[in-house]
């Protein structure tokens, strides 16, 4: 397990500096900890496509955004990531959960956690699987991508990952 | 009024703040009319010009922020008009063009005929709302919004004017957010 609090820290430490996302169960520990701490100002987005927008504009008004989502939001946001993120070279950290990995889950997470990775791949978003051990290095790799590439990069998470609390 | 007048209405009002554009006739309409390197032209992600001005908003708070909105657009996220009021950044200032039509796609409707979106943007919390239906009523509309506490909108109702023959973006992308990120920062 990872705790949501250094995590967190970890995110601030490296220049992270603008939160929005739509809840996952998987990502609620994540989360309350974004809201206990009033100075991060974390926006609740209406959709993930929002969020993606969001982001895109806090970057281009000098921060560095993190959009936290479930991967059934992805698909939402696919169109966002292509036609403005991919083309215009504007970079985000998405932090996704990843429902329906290993095909079990509620009916509705099965498909998309099958084709998590390969829709990931297929659209040229990379990524990482964020796991309880590589958290300082998948987020090296990020920033790299991000301030190099200027280009999002997502990390994967897994039930179980991160503390629930729900 | 045409679409085309409103935005010449409003070209000679804007001085050097963000701009953020809605794609399709809103973008390429007003490339043509003033192209400026703080306009962000979206050429695609239909309906996130709220959500990119509003990110622009927040990171930005000392400086006036611009969305020139299209009714398609809103119509599309329309929750993202709830995000706004509910952020309440004072420097918003949400302009929407409101032609009743998809008009860039071959002028099918919206749904704008029947619902009045500056009602939608007050009910959800916007500090004030005003629509326009006249060339000559932009500038003071636009000077009253200006000096009051944000987020506020301006509807700007119009007929479809948009002639395709007009040249899209000659920006690429990157450019397009070169010049605005630097009209930002630099």
């Amino acid at each position: 397990m990872l705790s949501s609090k250094i995590f967190v820290d970890k995110l601030r430490g490296n220049g992270f500096d603008f939160f929005t996302g739509v809840p996952c169960s998987l990502l609620s520990g994540l989360i309350a900890e974004l809201e206990a701490i009033p100075e991060i100002g974390y926006i609740p987005s209406v959709r993930e496509d929002a969020g993606v927008g969001l982001c895109a504009g806090a970057y281009m008004g000098g921060k560095l955004p993190v959009l936290l989502m479930q991967n059934s939001g992805f698909g939402y946001s696919l169109n966002a990531f292509t036609s403005l993120n991919l083309i215009y070279k504007i970079p985000v950290l998405v932090i996704m959960s990843w429902r329906g990995c290993g095909g079990n889950d509620a009916p509705e997470h099965i498909i998309m956690g099958d084709i998590n990775e390969p829709l990931l791949k297929t659209s040229g978003m990379e990524y990482s699987v964020l796991d309880a051990d590589n958290a300082d290095q998948v987020l090296a790799t990020a920033l790299k991508k991000i301030n190099v590439e200027k280009v999002p990069y997502t990390l994967l998470v897994k039930k179980g990952l991160f503390d629930e609390r729900h | 009024m045409k679409g085309i007048e409103a935005f010449e209405a409003l070209a000679p009002l804007l001085k050097n703040e963000p701009t953020v554009l809605a794609n399709g006739f809103i973008s390429r309409a007003f490339f043509n009319v003033t192209d400026r390197k703080e306009n962000f032209y979206m050429i695609g992600s239909m309906g996130l010009a709220s959500s990119i001005g509003l990110g622009v908003a927040l990171a930005q708070p000392e400086r006036k922020t611009l969305i020139l909105d299209g009714d398609g657009n809103v119509l599309m996220s329309m929750g993202t008009l709830a995000m706004i009021a509910a952020c309440a950044p004072k420097n918003l200032i949400h302009i929407v063009i409101d032609n009743e039509v998809y008009e860039s796609t071959g002028s099918q409707r919206t749904l704008s005929h029947e619902i009045k979106l500056e009602e939608v943007a007050k009910s959800s919390g916007y500090k004030q709302v005003m629509r326009v239906t006249r060339p000559e009523d932009i500038q003071p509309a636009y000077e009253k919004l200006y000096k009051a506490e944000g987020p506020v909108f301006l509807l700007i109702k119009v007929e479809p004017s948009f002639d395709s023959s007009q040249g899209r973006v000659t920006h690429t992308p990157e450019e397009i957010r070169d010049r605005f990120m630097e009209s930002i920062t630099g």
